[in-house]
């Protein structure tokens, strides 16, 4: 089974241009060259433990948002699909429900959400951004409305275990994140579902002329996003120890940012989920680094958006040179 | 030739002549193209072709699809660039590198589909990017308004100028397009199929305008297929064949017959002709099948083991008729019956279960995952059978694709090379493979041979008669009437739609045949 693991992720790495693949790594390896120059405390185990965990809930939103994106849409509700989960998980933790109950009754919410998204796209024609602006919208606002706009507290105590408890030395963050992509790696290529994704991002009328089921393949991509989004709100809850209806807010920008810098390519059928985990690194990385390094937030939004920009610069720049 | 491309280089090399206005006329030539070429990788589409267009006279451009027109055509407007040759208006040498290029030489082309913007009014449309004035630095809609109803009049037509343009027939829309050109003052004005889309009275109305700016001393190139109407407007008539020019004739002394035999030529080089191996058995029936006013009541049986051509020009009908079938487009009406059994297929997938599958003439569009690898778009319809467990077994996969790259003999420097990578005979190739191994009953091939070069060709002719030897049956929709009349058993001709001729039997067809019924009248 492993080396057939092995085996999908180089398939993927081959199916990208090979500059663009070495050019993340190569990028991902300056900052953190960069920083390790500039701090000392930066390359310390416990700081790199640290970026991981720090990076592992945009990392594992960013899995299903690599899915629509690479059908060609976007999802921008994630974020509220974050708080609305958060907040409906904390109040029936609250109330003593078990935390089985609970894990699945959020993971079939976000999954709901997520086929409604879908299914309005596909079926209606309204586009991927204006429907999931919408349901941004809708989905905060019931996070407000659930709970009268208050944060949620008082959990059992076993919940934090989910957050704090460690594998071999390993934070249960990092592990969780690694789960997600070696599934979603397998997912995407070596499944008809992952396979259909790339089908209907690069080609549509090829991908239905080839009897694929265009419209279903959309709702599956959309049902991914809000799976992870909603695993992604359950996970913030454990590590905050409180639910609030503000949870997530900007991380359908971070998620799709960690997609974009990942290569993958907004118009789809491009890409893959290496190349977001890498991109969630770095936004990692960059905020950890310069954090250390004492730079005011405002001045950490600007070097991130000037990242963003150069990498899908220099994507564009080796598909140029290509031609 | 030599002298013209001595001419070129004096004219040309010398900056100052291009600068100076009105230097030599040396003819009432409005426009002269010499020694066109145009090359694409692989295909010579234009092979040194000559035109020329006197001011007043309606020139029609005629050929085959493929033959050259549209790629003469856009060199002239920009869209392309020559690989070799010269183009000269009012006598002196241009160069046209752009559509604006073209637009400042006077030279407007108005194509089948209009680019009118329906949401705003009439005179907008004619201004468009050159809108008037005022001294305060404002839009000025007085004069563009006065303007436009100036030019308007001018060519004849009762559209008021502030009318929006969606609620317009196309017919009007078409006079605004000629008003957007007469606007910028053209000289040289291409009507591409103008009549195509209208009745009887917009197509006399459309003549009356022609008449109008022929009497301005406007020079029009005119393409069209409709025989009929050609010696009512043109003067004369350039023919070009497979990219190269035949001749030009007057049409006053030219008859039908005699256009068309310059059309199709010499009998091309055929290469071996097929043994059919049709039965009687009928495997699909297509019964009054329509679509909108695109198709109308056309009704076929196809045969195991036969390959049935359909012949028409670009616009018959043909495409549409195969995306019906295919439940691509949603049909009006009809029916399809598959082994006498109604069939209901209301998408592609419906009908890729039902073995109907539809190879499309549109490769990059419609057939690869450009971005993919040739493994990936090989093996897309056909995952159900590498799933092991759930997973696709990449090796089972792999293994697959090679064996029928290996069998359709396309040579790819990897599996994993990018789709994108591949010539046009590949790619067609790899989208042939792909159905070969998914496996299918009906294959509708639509121009199956469109754009890849000779070797290739043969290729593909061997794939589709190893299929139907094989038990399958093949629809293959092709302009090329060599092809059709090498390839096909029997013979379906579309025109406007419907079905204009049937050809049970191919021994001794002739091209001109199969035109006559294409183009009609």
């Amino acid at each position: 089974m492993r080396t057939k693991w092995v085996i999908s992720l180089q398939a993927e790495t081959r199916r990208r241009s090979l500059t663009r693949t070495i050019g993340m790594y190569l990028g991902l390896a300056g900052v953190i060259i960069v920083f390790a120059l500039l701090s000392p405390y930066f390359l310390s185990v416990p700081n790199l433990l640290n970026i991981l965990v720090q990076s592992s809930i945009i990392a594992i939103i960013a899995a299903g948002q690599t899915c629509v994106i690479l059908t060609g849409g976007i999802d921008l509700s994630v974020g509220s699909i974050v708080a609305f989960a958060s907040v409906s998980a904390g109040l029936m933790m609250r109330d003593g429900m078990s935390m089985l109950v609970v894990w699945i009754i959020v993971i079939a919410i976000g999954m709901s959400i997520g086929a409604v998204n879908g299914s309005v796209i596909s079926f209606s024609g309204v586009p991927p951004f204006i429907m999931t602006l919408g349901m941004m919208g809708i989905a905060r606002g019931a996070a407000l409305a659930l709970n009268g706009g208050m944060p949620v507290s008082g959990f059992p105590p076993h919940l934090e275990r989910i957050a704090s408890a460690s594998v071999m030395g390993l934070p249960v963050f990092v592990v969780y994140t690694a789960v997600v992509y070696v599934i979603m790696a397998i997912v995407l290529n070596s499944t008809k579902t992952g396979r259909y994704l790339y089908a209907v991002g690069g080609n549509k009328p090829a991908a239905r002329l080839s009897g694929v089921n265009v419209r279903a393949v959309e709702v599956v991509a959309y049902v991914f996003s809000g799976l992870f989004a909603a695993i992604g709100g359950m996970l913030l809850t454990a590590r905050l120890n409180y639910a609030t209806p503000l949870a997530g807010t900007g991380y359908e920008l971070d998620t799709v940012a960690a997609v974009v810098i990942g290569g993958t390519a907004l118009s789809g059928g491009k890409g893959g989920v290496t190349g977001t985990l890498i991109g969630a690194l770095m936004l990692g990385t960059l905020r950890n680094g310069l954090t250390l390094l004492n730079v005011s937030s405002y001045y950490q939004q600007i070097t991130i958006g000037f990242v963003i920009i150069l990498a899908v610069f220099f994507d564009k720049a080796s598909e140029r040179g290509r031609e | 030739m030599s002298a013209s491309l001595g001419k070129c280089c004096t004219v040309g090399d010398d900056e100052e002549h291009f600068l100076n206005s009105g230097v030599m006329s040396m003819e009432d030539c409005l426009l002269q193209m010499r020694g066109i070429t145009k090359a694409f990788p692989g295909v010579v589409a234009l092979d040194h072709v000559d035109f020329t267009l006197k001011s007043g006279e309606v020139h029609v451009l005629l050929g085959e699809n493929g033959a050259g027109k549209s790629t003469l055509i856009k060199i002239l407007s920009g869209a392309y660039r020559k690989t070799s040759g010269d183009i000269l208006i009012n006598g002196r040498n241009v160069e046209i590198n752009g559509p604006s290029d073209a637009m400042r030489l006077g030279v407007s082309v108005i194509y089948q589909e209009l680019n009118l913007n329906p949401f705003t009014p009439v005179y907008e449309n004619i201004f468009l990017g050159r809108e008037f004035r005022t001294s305060r630095g404002f839009v000025d809609r007085r004069r563009a308004l006065q303007e436009a109803g100036r030019i308007l009049e001018f060519l004849g037509t009762d559209i008021h100028p502030a009318t929006l343009v969606k609620n317009l027939g196309i017919a009007q829309r078409q006079m605004v397009e000629i008003a957007k050109a007469m606007a910028v003052d053209s000289h040289i004005l291409v009507l591409d199929e103008p009549t195509a889309t209208l009745t009887d009275s917009e197509t006399a109305r459309l003549f009356s305008i022609i008449r109008n700016l022929k009497a301005k001393g406007v020079g029009i190139i005119y393409i069209s297929h409709r025989m009929g109407e050609l010696g009512e407007i043109g003067d004369r008539c350039t023919v070009l064949r497979d990219g190269q020019y035949v001749g030009t004739v007057e049409l006053s002394d030219t008859s039908q017959d005699e256009l068309i035999r310059m059309m199709v030529g010499r009998a091309i080089e055929l290469g071996e002709g097929r043994t059919s191996c049709a039965t009687d058995e009928v495997v699909m029936e297509v019964k009054s099948l329509e679509y909108g006013g695109t198709v109308r009541n056309v009704s076929f049986g196809l045969r195991r083991g036969e390959i049935l051509g359909i012949s028409g020009l670009v616009g018959s009908g043909r495409t549409e008729l195969a995306k019906c079938i295919v439940g691509e487009y949603r049909k009006t009406s009809g029916e399809i019956f598959i082994d006498g059994r109604q069939a209901a297929i209301g998408c592609p997938r419906q009908a890729v279960d039902n073995g109907i599958i539809y190879i499309s003439e549109d490769r990059k569009g419609e057939g690869l995952v450009l971005d993919q690898s040739v493994c990936f778009n090989i093996g897309l319809p056909s995952l159900d059978r590498f799933l092991k467990r759930g997973f696709i077994d990449r090796w089972q996969e792999r293994s697959a694709a090679s064996e029928l790259l290996q069998r359709t003999n396309t040579k790819v420097p990897s599996i994993y090379t990018e789709s994108r990578n591949l010539s046009g005979g590949n790619q067609q190739k790899v989208v042939i493979s792909r159905w070969v191994l998914r496996g299918a009953r009906v294959y509708i091939f639509d121009e199956p041979t469109r754009g890849i070069d000779v070797a290739a060709k043969e290729e593909v002719y061997g794939i589709m008669d190893q299929l139907v030897r094989e038990g399958a049956s093949i629809v293959m929709i092709s302009s090329e009437l060599p092809e059709i009349l090498r390839m096909s058993d029997r013979i379906l001709v579309m025109r406007n739609g419907s079905l204009s001729k049937t050809f049970e039997h191919v021994s001794g067809l002739s091209q001109e045949d199969i035109l006559a019924y294409e183009v009609g009248d």
